[in-house]
């Protein structure tokens, strides 16, 4: 009644919104407050887990919401949409992310819940962040308008600034919020004048009028533009670390509670990244020729500087927050080869490496003891004889990110590898499998702690006692570990689901009826 | 002869896939097992182990003589997007190789047992021979990658937790090595597939079958020499060739020996085996136009591993720098690129693990009776242990080439193909088998004659490690005999792989041993024959 008048009044226009579209994002949303105003309603303490089995609940839910708009978007007969006047597209690749970034929220949650009751640090707000961090993640891989995956990403970010200095006790947790939010505000300024040259360039923001937008024919492209591609590329190279925007990357990860980290190296990046690939692969398709060189640029030295530095490192955080950037130099692969077989690639990558990483990460937050600070290398020597079957699972995310066979991390590698070289970018490929081997040495170099093969005479009654592994953790650590293994043996589903999932340029404003 | 076909009769039965999928599972069964006690362990394992080996053996027996293509196949999708299928076969090639590993991994599992730990080491075991075999029988070429890379972890470990001295750093130069190797062979092998897509006009496969037999030139001339460099890189680091070997005598040593004994006798295949596999007949005319290249770093492995095992202190080491000249061997006739080498080649792949694989396991019981393998420390065991001192002169007549055992067969029919094609190769090859009698020989000596140290006591060769060396040893002496029921199953695919280089390489190889030009000359011939014989 009030909206039919307002609109009779002074004639503005609500747009059509699918509810059905945005109810995912809208699921984190809601149940972060719910879990907001929840704590400050009921009364007395709620026993512990709850706040845990609420996030993971909402993500779940999330997700299962969003498996039916799945079945409809890549249904070649019904096909994706946008809604909210095309600021939000309904794709495959929404709902690809939606599920990457919602198993990293459950992970991640059942993580933290013991890790936050070891560290007596238990409560309602960190569950609300990581829901609300989350949603962000899904705006930005849904959004079909840059200022929309501006948005995304400060939903996003913001809150994670501070899940990283959650741990008050810990100086290094302080820090890490600190300076991940000193430069993640800085990528986000680069990010923010990046869309204003664009703006300036194409008179767009919109992703679907983007897609129109090509090189004038004789005049190439515009400096504007260009400068427009270059300050963007800084602020996603921030938000995903990619050398030289990586700086921030080792102190973050290595202060942040890990639990944390196990998000932030999975939800978090793939959210980056969504944003990165939609904008680039998709926007800016008709600059392909003009991008290209740059992606090429920073793919190399992203993968060489990231094996490299991870190998010197000594602290085991430290040293798969390295790796992360050369993991990071593998999706930029994918995006590089700017084929459809190079974004499903990516694709296949990012929820892969979601996989092992929250697992490596997992097994590293149950093994961190209180304080969360046990985690140098030497604090991995002998894991193998007092937790053998950890250690085992270790090893295995360990040798999956490594990329052995038969493990998801092998595939992934394989699936960019071939999208690269079917784009002729044959030199590209090698320098990304000769750093896989580099980056090798480091997760030989943990196992071979683990497994103590030069001390074996060390007597095992010096050895700290068995960690505690609570449930949640297991579950997690577990679900991780199958994934892994079972999309190493059995990649198939998880291949066809990335090719359904490629994001294409012209989506119909309305979705088609049945 | 036509194109290497895929023979369509044979058991109905997928025997090869269950003849992986059995130490697959027992590797999963004895990881499974509980930790407390570890007896039984050793036993489930060998229980695998030897159903596995009869599997091999009723491959042996269903395999038709006489055949050339690839018989007992067996093909289920596993990827289709990417045109990647489960597809498994044997032919002449690889059928001793399959029977070899399934003969070796039982001995090598009692021949040594592991100072701890055992339930982890019998599942590696297992798991290794899961890959093995898995790369020996692949006709994909995505299925023979991920094969020929999984056997690095198994072995990482083996190495790495059960070795001696150095084991560390062996075990990260073994797996850092070969993983290197497999970076330029997983570009090479994925850049094989798309360019045959492209230039063949059809879908995506890693069929090997496909793409060798497939459009002629498909792949172009050029780039068909830069994937054989990719796919060679990889199996030079494996085999090894000369100057890619550094790893080998550091494994070899610091492992242990049942991991020495699969090292030398089964995974240094998976290189040779793929030089004729993925060189030869995928890329048949890259593999006549580098055959210069390969003959001569076969050639200095065959100088270089003999002068350097000559100088040895150590037993052990003495023993893995044999193997690189035997390699070396191999990889002179495989390149020789005659009917007569390839087969001698492929012989001397059977021979080799036999006598090496018997050779470490000796070399195995010498050190743990004595605790030491230095040559200088050890004399006069054939007063003490007779019988053993008569086991392994036995095995190094063999691995000398002594007429009468198997290394002799092998090493002849190497000599007689590549005598025609690379004469002056050929002769300074046959200096090396007058090496491995000397540095073989003269260890002998030192190790087994002069007056025994009464002091130490040295126990004879008990029934039960006799038992284990049996199978070695009456091989050696049969195939050394009587070889022709093995050169039969060999010959036939191995002609069709040469006629398959002639007739895509535009390579002519000799029809009997010629006294004609030098090796020069014939470079020559080569360059002018026709280029891409699809066009």
């Amino acid at each position: 009644m009030l909206a039919s008048l307002a609109q009779e009044v002074v004639g503005i226009e609500t747009p059509s919104v699918s509810w059905r579209g945005l109810l995912p994002t809208l699921l984190l949303v809601g149940g972060a407050l719910v879990i907001l105003m929840g704590s400050a309603i009921v009364p007395r303490k709620p026993p512990p887990g709850t706040w845990a089995l609420a996030a993971v609940v909402t993500a779940l839910a999330s997700m299962a919401t969003a498996v039916p708009v799945w079945l409809e978007v890549t249904d070649p007969d019904r096909g994706p949409f946008t809604t909210v006047a095309g600021a939000v597209a309904v794709d495959g690749f929404t709902l690809f992310f939606t599920f990457v970034i919602g198993a990293g929220v459950v992970v991640a949650a059942l993580l933290s819940d013991g890790y936050l009751r070891r560290e007596g640090l238990d409560g309602p707000d960190f569950y609300a962040l990581l829901l609300l961090s989350a949603s962000g993640g899904l705006v930005m891989a849904a959004a079909n308008d840059l200022i929309v995956v501006f948005l995304g990403l400060e939903i996003l970010s913001i809150a994670v600034y501070i899940l990283a200095a959650m741990h008050t006790r810990r100086i290094e947790s302080q820090e890490a919020g600190i300076k991940y939010f000193v430069l993640g505000a800085f990528s986000s300024a680069f990010f923010l004048y990046g869309i204003a040259l664009v703006y300036g360039a194409t008179g767009h923001t919109n992703i679907s009028e983007l897609v129109q937008t090509g090189p004038v024919p004789d005049q190439g492209t515009p400096a504007l533009l260009l400068a427009g591609f270059a300050l963007m590329l800084v602020g996603f190279g921030f938000k995903v670390a990619l050398v030289p925007f990586h700086f921030w990357q080792p102190d973050v990860y290595q202060g942040s509670p890990t639990p944390v980290v196990a998000y932030m190296a999975s939800a978090v990046k793939a959210a980056g990244f969504a944003g990165l690939l939609r904008v680039f692969y998709v926007a800016f398709d008709g600059f392909a020729d003009d991008w290209q060189p740059y992606i090429y640029g920073l793919a190399v030295v992203t993968l060489v500087a990231g094996a490299v530095l991870a190998v010197v490192q000594t602290d085991v955080k430290r040293m798969l927050a390295y790796s992360s950037i050369s993991h990071a130099g593998f999706i930029l692969v994918g995006l590089q080869a700017a084929s459809s077989a190079g974004i499903a690639g990516a694709l296949f990558y990012l929820a892969a490496y979601t996989f092992m990483v929250a697992g490596s990460f997992g097994v590293i937050a149950v093994l961190s003891r209180k304080g969360d600070a046990a985690t140098s290398l030497e604090d991995f020597k002998g894991l193998a004889r007092r937790e053998p079957i950890l250690a085992f699972v270790f090893t295995v995310f360990l040798l999956a990110q490594a990329g052995v066979p038969l493990t998801s991390g092998f595939f992934a590698k394989f699936y960019v590898v071939t999208a690269a070289i079917g784009s002729n970018s044959t030199p590209l490929a090698l320098a990304a499998m000769v750093s896989a081997v580099i980056a090798a040495f480091l997760y030989l170099r943990i196992v071979v702690g683990m497994y103590g093969f030069s001390d074996e005479d060390a007597p095992a009654e010096d050895l700290p006692t068995r960690a505690r592994v609570p449930l949640p953790s297991r579950l997690a650590i577990g679900l991780c570990f199958v994934l892994t293994l079972l999309a190493g043996f059995f990649p198939g589903p998880l291949v066809d689901s990335t090719t359904k999932a490629r994001p294409t340029g012209s989506i119909p404003a309305v979705s088609r009826p049945r | 002869m036509g194109p290497v076909q895929v023979l369509e009769h044979g058991s109905q039965t997928p025997l090869l896939t269950i003849m992986v999928l059995v130490p697959l599972v027992g590797a999963a069964v004895v990881a499974l097992m509980p930790r407390r006690r570890p007896e039984p362990a050793k036993l489930v394992a060998l229980l695998f182990a030897v159903a596995t080996t009869a599997l091999t053996v009723a491959v042996l027996v269903a395999f038709e003589a006489g055949e050339a293509g690839f018989q007992l196949t067996d093909r289920h999708e596993w990827i289709e997007a990417f045109g990647i299928s489960w597809h498994v076969g044997v032919d002449g090639i690889s059928l001793f190789l399959v029977v070899l590993t399934g003969l070796l991994f039982p001995i090598a599992m009692v021949g040594a047992d592991p100072h701890h730990d055992s339930k982890a080491y019998f599942a590696w075991m297992l798991l290794l021979e899961a890959g093995c075999l898995g790369a020996f029988i692949a006709l994909d070429l995505f299925l023979f990658f991920v094969s020929f890379e999984i056997v690095l972890v198994p072995m990482y470990f083996l190495i790495g937790q059960w070795g001696h001295g150095e084991r560390t750093y062996a075990a990260l130069k073994f797996f850092l090595y070969t993983m290197l190797g497999s970076a330029f062979m997983l570009v090479s092998l994925v850049a094989t597939a798309v360019l045959y897509s492209r230039g063949a006009n059809a879908d995506l496969t890693f069929d090997l079958v496909e793409i060798a037999n497939g459009a002629p030139g498909a792949i172009g001339l050029e780039a068909g020499r830069w994937l054989f460099a990719g796919f060679a890189i990889a199996f030079a680091v494996k085999v090894p060739l000369f100057p890619l070997h550094t790893w080998l005598p550091d494994a070899h040593t610091n492992a242990p020996t049942g991991g020495s004994i699969i090292l030398a006798g089964v995974m240094l295949k998976l290189g040779t085996y793929g030089l004729v596999r993925y060189g030869l007949y995928l890329f048949p005319e890259a593999a006549s136009y580098f055959a210069p290249l390969m003959v001569t770093l076969g050639v200095i492995g065959v100088i270089y591993g003999a002068v350097v095992a000559t100088m040895q202190k150590d037993l052990k080491r003495l023993v893995a720098y044999s193997s690189v000249a035997h390699l070396g061997f191999i990889a002179l006739g495989t390149f020789a690129l005659t009917s007569q080498g390839v087969t001698g080649g492929v012989l001397q792949m059977i021979n080799h693990g036999l006598s090496t694989g018997a050779l470490f396991l000796l070399v195995g019981l010498i050190a743990e009776r004595r605790h030491t393998r230095q040559i200088a420390e050890l004399r006069g065991l054939q007063k003490q242990a007779p019988i053993m001192a008569a086991l392994f002169t036995v095995v190094m007549m063999s691995s000398i080439g002594l007429p009468g055992l198997n290394g002799f067969v092998g090493e002849f029919l190497i000599l007689l193909g590549s005598f025609g094609t690379r004469r002056w190769w050929a002769v300074v090859a046959a200096a090396g088998v007058i090496f491995a009698a000397v540095y073989l020989l003269w260890a002998y000596q030192r190790v087994f004659h002069g007056e025994p140290d009464d002091e130490k006591p040295f126990g004879e060769i008990r029934w039960t490690e006799g038992l284990v060396l049996a199978p070695l040893v009456g091989l050696i002496v049969f195939l050394g005999v009587y070889p022709k029921p093995v050169l039969d199953r060999i010959e036939p695919s191995v002609e069709a792989v040469i006629d398959h280089v002639e007739a895509r390489g535009g390579f002519q190889a000799p029809e009997v041993p010629r006294l004609g030009p030098a090796p020069g000359a014939h470079d020559e011939g080569e360059e002018a024959a026709p280029a891409e014989p699809g066009h």
